[in-house]
């Protein structure tokens, strides 16, 4: 499959740029490959370890620790139930049964139009809105059997498009720091001095 | 005032070593000193605590947990990990108390939760520290009653180790040594918790030159060596230690067999020198001694074959022939192969006969005016200063050299210079690593040293210049030209001489060196001109190994009568009069002499093949018939004789010491011959330099003879920086012309921007087209001619 | 919001009531809170102004007197942690603990969806004192939203000068580097953020020697601190220190984001006075929660996020203080009360957290790794009827090799045991281990009766569980 691309190269270029070490934008670049491909592929990690100054197997041992990061492809919609302790106090199981009733699969499989690939998650950070559940990413609350119906049918005729990118693409706002206001990476081991304003006087 | 003079109280005070420490194991005082970890002081004082990821040559990481014990803190006693807890003055430490036993029959049992109970079919059963330790520090029986994990079983991870990962209780000692000793990163944990697994990335091996420490250090069955898999059980094996002679780093093993086979070397932590480690090449190419190929009889030629023969036949026509030559006509090449005492005997036979032409080098290192330098040790070298690179990429030649050199750059102990024709596995350590031209390196050398930082590190600290012979198509002398550069602008420099050969300093030291600066080349040279009426190959083969390979070929074609002493029929060997089957490593007794001057033991394990004997032996039995008995008949005879012959080994053979670290002997210094380098031709810009360079895997006869590591040369060819491929217009992988006046071969060309514009690197002795056919000794530098085809 | 079919979002305006302070949450109930505009027109970046009018060492003095607890869990004052760095050892580094994942907690996310600003003024507050010259941002994988509005709040921040060269014209240089994770709890602990943020496996290295204000980011000095703790800083550094202290107890001054969820009629995230809040006001409270669903009796509840060991009626009257609940047998951690009501299955809801935290296991720790999925093991056998009254027992044998010694738990009038205070001790480098057990040594030793009921007592020979 692919390397990454010319411009997804040059973004690569300007992440690995903030960092004092090249090595620590490994985790960024392999959300950029999987934004390109929709999930990691073998020449992306390859190209991201030529990137950072890593062999293949030090990315892959990275990525491989993380649990967004995927291997093979996944739906377009990856659809995470949570199932911890809030959530499941509220009905997680139930609706997570509901799910794979409704879309013909098991946790962890993918529907076979590949639209939609169902997980059973671990807490998702809305406990007081459980149970809860993402789809890419993106938050749906409270979520009853109706509405997780409703979501899927949504999802099948298109209607999130605008609203949920496809899987990859975590966050939609990339940072940008202006060249002109940026104060720039140095090696730790090339700064010799401290900060210029602990001179015991105000900054401003 | 009155001043009270209580220097003699000083005088009489043992200085206060401000890093001196005592604690208490188990109440008994333990000397220790600051920064040392609980664990280790622990070992020193026979207080042996359970440990699997704890290994004293890599960081600590406390992941097994095994090693916890508690110490007294401000609250009441406390539990800690051994591996990772430095020791403080006064520290209490307990590693007996009910909560610490508990503690490790609770690791233990949560180690060997998943771990399968399949010991009696495990190669590591019987040596295995899980085994071991769940009896000395275990429950006894374990209550976990759920299903193991399970995976696919096992799992080549190279052509060398396979890996069971329900065997392996994740204690990242490979890990660790593949990313923080060996440099080679190429395995990984993978996945997570409870699903953890060491991995490599898909379709990339861990090709490591290393990999074989991995399985040594596994504390578990989990990697195992595929010459070893299924061949014996710990308790079949007997061993004794020796030291691996595949290199003259001289690394420290035991010499495993079972039922007079050896089956198995494993490294031996020797401080000064291999800190435990071996290269894949030393460590799998006992498979060589156990070769069917091996010669078993003395074969003596009658027309075109080789018939064999009876030891007194084969001798008495040797013998003949050494008696009957003209005066001055009997040359002796090679020697390195062998013990000291091997070439010491030669070298005496060789005084009787008068013999002067001699050298145990082929044509492929340095003058011996390098052993004229204040010499250099390998502990020395790395225990801080500079070091100064004027070497073949350390890692193809000198594997473990390569390792220790690594370490010290590593930990900033060092900052080294490299000067090279192409990037080495050093590269990415060095402090400063510049590209030059074959033949210019001195120049460049002179360059880089003016640079007023560089001069300031050099005057900072000690200098080890470490000298070897990087470009087999290369002159030495351009490389003596820049040692003498080095030390023109850091007088305090010492040297590290980087012969590869096993023994070949050895060899020189005892007698074996060239007198009047007939070297090699020049007994060839003579041979070829039919000077020589007896050739003598003592495991020589120059055939294969002189980078002319014309030279080689006339030079043994040129000789009335060739005697090759060897344990194959080499291509050399092949073309003799009459061959002698020499007993290998691990069939002889003996010392050996590694690159710094180190005098080790090498032992025998197993009975000589055959009818095989010693080289030694033959000299001795050789001198008798020629008239000039020595007599010697035991090996203590000989280093008795060398003890009192050559200046430096006085007592050193029969020393305890040489049964593991060794002693360092400075057996004479050399004159230094000045030598002037003859400046090298400017390149013509269509031309590429030629730099034919090792690779650990080539040809050599105990490669070839190794199954495991025999097809893991990388094969005959050309490779040049990417711009330059683009020039020739050839792709990756196709064929092209390399040619200059002399021949014209053809190769597969590769690209790399590790070799700089204009230079074409082609790597010696493997399998395919002969670069050799290109190169005539005496020429400074060898320019070549590259076309598409 | 008009897209989730959950139909409510009890963090719209006017879903807190009452007059309690806010420090934190002040903007909440404005639906622009994230903008540039919103936050300059509610004294945003006043703080930096005031900052940055003194001498650095005097703002980290302020925050010093203030006290401002860590709200990631360990809760050490923040100004203490920053005076742990090494002298004259450059250049040290923020990292800025935005990973939130402990179960049952959620305050960071809002903090971050919500007042993107705000946590970027306080970074630049805590570079400005602590004299720390880049910061690096380490935000969730998960949380998309949080990262947009992160992302989007430094573009605007450095466009109007806030961040970057010169800020304000001023000195004082810091680049704030947004970086996002992949998905690991563990990741949440510090000195494994640090590993990841360097680019690897998230495994936490052990203390000593890798104390991150010591050896942290790429070996240098690095100051770790939580999303809450650094929002506070832009209120402390507008009205100061007295004013900061004013609120809550002399130990615990200011107050703190706490998230109530699971059987209570009105879940949410509510900013409560530090100290004096007891649980008992958090779950039945008018402000707050307004009792158990459906009215039902309490059963039990986790008090400080899924590690922490169970409280049940008996300390409802505890005030949510760290020291407090310590010596009640537990902890309040990242600030996340679970409920569970008389209908709760005691041994399901403890295996539900069990199994995060084996699932969660880094893989570091021996004890953790096999202890943990071990203990998950026994644990839903048990629940699925096949356990064995010898499994019970080993589940807190199992537990002894994680945690040896006494583990801590709260005091039971009805079944005549008094609380073990925290903390435990522990076999493993970090707190991943321990929380695995906790559910089921609080369970265990609560509800002991509901797993007997479970589990058969003729079954002899042990039933293999199915292999996962």
């Amino acid at each position: 499959m692919a390397r990454l691309t010319e411009e997804n190269v040059r973004l690569a270029r300007e992440i690995i740029s903030r960092y004092p070490k090249p090595r620590s934008a490994t985790i960024p670049l392999l959300h950029l490959a999987q934004e390109q491909d929709g999930f990691v592929t073998n020449e992306a990690m390859e190209h991201i370890g030529e990137l950072v100054g890593a062999t293949s197997a030090e990315v892959y041992g990275t990525a491989s620790f993380y649990e967004m990061f995927k291997f093979e492809p996944v739906g377009k919609y990856l659809i995470n139930i949570c199932g911890t302790m809030s959530c499941a106090l509220m009905g997680a199981e139930e609706l997570m049964h509901h799910a794979e009733a409704r879309l013909g699969i098991h946790m962890g499989g993918t529907t076979p139009d590949g639209l939609i690939t169902l997980e059973r998650a671990e807490c998702q950070a809305a406990c007081t809105e459980a149970p809860c559940l993402q789809v890419n990413y993106r938050y749906r609350f409270r979520v009853t059997a109706e509405n997780f119906d409703t979501l899927v049918d949504q999802l099948q005729s298109g209607a999130l498009e605008g609203e949920i990118p496809a899987h990859g693409t975590v966050a939609a706002v990339r940072q940008h720091i202006p060249a002109d206001k940026a104060v720039g990476a140095i090696a730790p081991e090339d700064v010799t001095e401290g900060p210029a304003w602990l001179d015991g006087k105000a900054a401003l | 005032m009155t001043t009270i003079d209580n220097s003699a109280e000083v005088e009489n005070t043992p200085p206060v070593d401000p890093n001196a420490v005592t604690i208490t194991i188990n109440g008994r005082a333990v000397a220790a000193r600051k920064g040392e970890l609980i664990i280790a002081a622990a070992d020193r004082a026979n207080e042996y605590i359970p440990r699997f990821c704890y290994h004293p040559r890599m960081s600590p990481v406390g992941m097994c947990r095994q090693c916890l014990v508690e110490i007294e803190g401000p609250r009441g006693p406390m539990m800690v990990v051994s591996c990772m807890t430095p020791v403080a003055d006064g520290q209490v430490v307990r590693t007996d108390t009910p909560q610490v036993k508990r503690a490790h029959e609770g690791i233990l049992e949560l180690l060997l939760a998943n771990h399968p109970l399949d010991c009696p079919v495990c190669d590591k059963g019987g040596e295995c520290p899980l085994q071991d330790q769940a009896f000395s520090h275990g429950a006894g029986e374990s209550r976990f009653v759920e299903e193991k994990r399970h995976y696919e079983k096992p799992i080549a991870i190279s052509d060398l180790v396979f890996l069971d990962r329900e065997r392996c209780i994740l204690c990242d000692r490979c890990t660790r040594f593949a990313d923080e000793v060996a440099g080679d990163p190429l395995i990984s944990f993978t996945q997570r918790g409870n699903n953890t697994q060491v991995m490599t990335f898909p379709n990339e091996p861990f090709a490591s030159y290393f990999s074989g420490n991995t399985v040594q250090i596994c504390p578990v069955g989990a990697l195992t060596a595929q010459p070893y898999r299924f061949k014996a059980r710990p308790w079949d094996l007997e061993q004794r230690e020796s030291t691996c002679t595949t290199c003259s780093v001289g690394c420290r093993t035991v010499v495993q067999s079972s039922r007079d086979e050896i089956l198995r070397y494993q490294g031996v932590d020797s401080d000064p020198v291999n800190w435990g480690w071996l290269c894949d090449r030393g460590r799998f190419n006992f498979q060589s001694v156990n070769s069917e190929d091996r010669l078993v009889s003395p074969q003596v030629k009658s027309g075109d074959s080789f018939t064999s023969a009876s030891w007194s036949d084969a001798l008495e026509t040797v013998a003949r022939t050494m008696r009957l030559a003209t005066p001055g006509s009997i040359a002796i090449l090679g020697g390195a192969r062998g013990t000291n005492e091997d070439a010491f005997m030669w070298a005496t036979l060789a005084d009787a006969l008068g013999v002067t032409m001699r050298d145990a080098q082929m044509d492929d290192g340095l003058p011996t005016s390098i052993f004229s330098y204040t010499q250099a040790t390998i502990d020395s070298a790395c225990a801080g200063g500079t070091v100064i690179l004027l070497a073949p990429d350390l890692k193809e030649e000198l594997p473990v050299l390569h390792l220790r050199l690594r370490d010290a750059a590593d930990k900033k102990r060092i900052r080294i210079i490299e000067v090279s024709s192409h990037e080495s596995g050093l590269t990415k350590q060095a402090w400063r690593s510049v590209r030059a031209e074959s033949g210019t390196i001195a120049t460049a050398l002179g360059a880089l040293l003016a640079d007023s930082e560089v001069a300031a590190q050099l005057a900072s600290g000690p200098v080890t210049i470490v000298a070897g012979r990087a470009n087999l198509a290369e002159s030495s002398a351009h490389t003596m030209a820049a040692v003498d550069v080095a030390v023109g602008v850091a007088s305090h420099a010492a040297v590290l001489p980087v012969l590869r050969r096993g023994n070949v300093r050895g060899a020189l030291s005892v007698g074996l060196a060239p007198q009047n600066g007939k070297d090699a080349a020049a007994i060839l040279e003579a041979s070829a001109n039919g000077h020589v009426e007896c050739l003598i190959l003592l495991g020589a083969d120059p055939m294969s190994d002189v980078a002319d390979a014309d030279l080689a070929r006339r030079g043994i074609a040129g000789a009335k009568f060739v005697v090759a002493i060897d344990t194959f029929l080499t291509q050399s060997a092949a073309h003799a009069d009459v061959v002698l089957p020499a007993a290998a490593y691990g069939e002889k007794d003996g010392t050996t002499m590694n690159l710094e001057g180190r005098v080790t033991n090498v032992v025998q394990k197993i009975t000589p093949r055959g009818t095989s004997r010693a080289d030694w032996m033959i000299a001795a039995e050789l001198a008798d018939l020629v008239g000039h008995d020595t007599g010697v008949t035991t090996l203590a005879d000989v280093q008795k004789l060398l003890s009192s012959r050559v200046p430096g080994f006085g007592v050193t053979t029969t020393a305890v010491a040489i049964k593991r670290d060794g002693v360092v002997v400075s057996a004479g210094t050399p004159v230094r011959t000045p030598l002037s380098a003859t400046p090298a031709p400017t390149r013509n810009s269509y031309e590429f330099r030629l730099d034919l360079s090792r690779k650990l895997y080539d040809r050599a006869v105990g490669t070839i003879t190794s199954p495991a590591i025999a097809e893991l040369s990388v094969g005959a060819s050309v490779c040049i920086h990417p711009l330059d491929l683009e020039r020739v217009g050839a792709a990756v992988g196709a064929t092209v012309r390399v040619s200059n006046n002399h021949s014209s071969i053809v190769l597969p060309v590769a690209a790399s921007a590790a070799v700089p514009r204009g230079t074409a690197v082609v790597p010696f002795n493997q399998p395919g087209a002969d670069i050799r056919e290109l190169i005539r000794h005496g020429e400074s530098v060898v320019d070549v001619r590259i076309e598409s085809m | 919001m008009t897209s989730n079919p959950g139909g409510t979002w009890p963090h719209a305006p006017g879903y807190y009531t009452g007059d309690r302070p806010k420090i934190v949450t002040s903007r909440f109930e404005y639906e622009d809170s994230y903008t540039l505009q919103r936050y300059e027109a509610t004294d945003g970046y006043k703080g930096l102004r005031a900052a940055l009018s003194k001498p650095a060492a005097d703002v980290h003095e302020e925050v010093k007197n203030a006290t401002v607890l860590g709200r990631g869990g360990a809760g050490f004052p923040a100004g203490n942690k920053w005076g742990l760095t090494p002298q004259g050892v450059w250049p040290r580094y923020l990292v800025v603990n935005g990973d939130e994942s402990e179960p049952g907690t959620y305050k960071d996310r809002l903090l971050m969806e919500r007042d993107p600003h705000q946590l970027i003024e306080g970074c630049l507050i805590a570079c400005y004192a602590a004299g720390l010259s880049r910061c690096f941002l380490y935000i969730r994988g998960e949380m998309a939203l949080a990262q947009e509005r992160v992302a989007a709040a430094l573009n605007e921040a450095y466009a109007a000068g806030y961040v970057g060269k010169n800020i304000l014209g001023s000195k004082f240089s810091v680049d704030i580097v947004l970086h996002w994770g992949a998905g690991a709890y563990v990741v949440g602990e510090e000195t494994a953020l640090i590993e990841s943020l360097e680019g690897n496996r998230g495994m936490p290295r052990l203390k000593p020697p890798y104390f991150p204000a010591a050896i942290g980011l790429y070996g240098q000095p690095t100051i770790v601190n939580n999303v809450e703790t650094l929002a506070n800083l832009p209120w402390l550094a507008r009205n100061g220190a007295a004013a900061y202290t004013a609120i809550g107890t002399a130990t615990s001054p200011g107050t703190r984001m706490v998230a109530v969820s699971g059987h209570v009629k009105r879940p949410g995230v509510y900013e409560i006075i530090n100290g004096l809040t007891t649980f008992r006001d958090l779950l039945y409270g008018e402000e707050f929660c307004q009792g158990i669903r459906n009215d039902n009796e309490l059963k039990a509840f986790v008090p400080g996020g899924g590690s922490a060991p169970w409280f049940t009626e008996d300390q409802l009257d505890v005030a949510f203080e760290g020291p407090q609940a310590g010596a009640a047998g537990s902890m309040l951690g990242s600030g996340a009360v679970m409920v569970m009501d008389s209908t709760t299955d005691i041994p399901r809801a403890a295996l539900t957290l069990t199994r995060f935290y084996a699932h969660e296991s880094c893989g570091k720790c021996t004890p953790c790794r096999e202890g943990g999925t071990w203990l998950e093991r026994i644990l839903s056998r048990v629940v699925d009827g096949k356990g064995t009254d010898a499994d019970l027992d080993q589940l807190l044998e199992v537990g002894q090799s994680i945690c040896p010694g006494e583990f801590p738990h709260a005091s039971n009038a009805k079944l005549g045991i008094s609380a073990v205070p925290f903390p435990y001790r522990m076999n493993t480098i970090c707190f991943v281990g321990p929380s695995a057990y906790a559910p089921v040594h609080s369970a265990l030793t609560l509800f002991r009766s509901e797993f007997e009921a479970r589990v058969t007592k003729r079954n002899l020979i042990p039933v293999t569980a199915v292999s996962q």
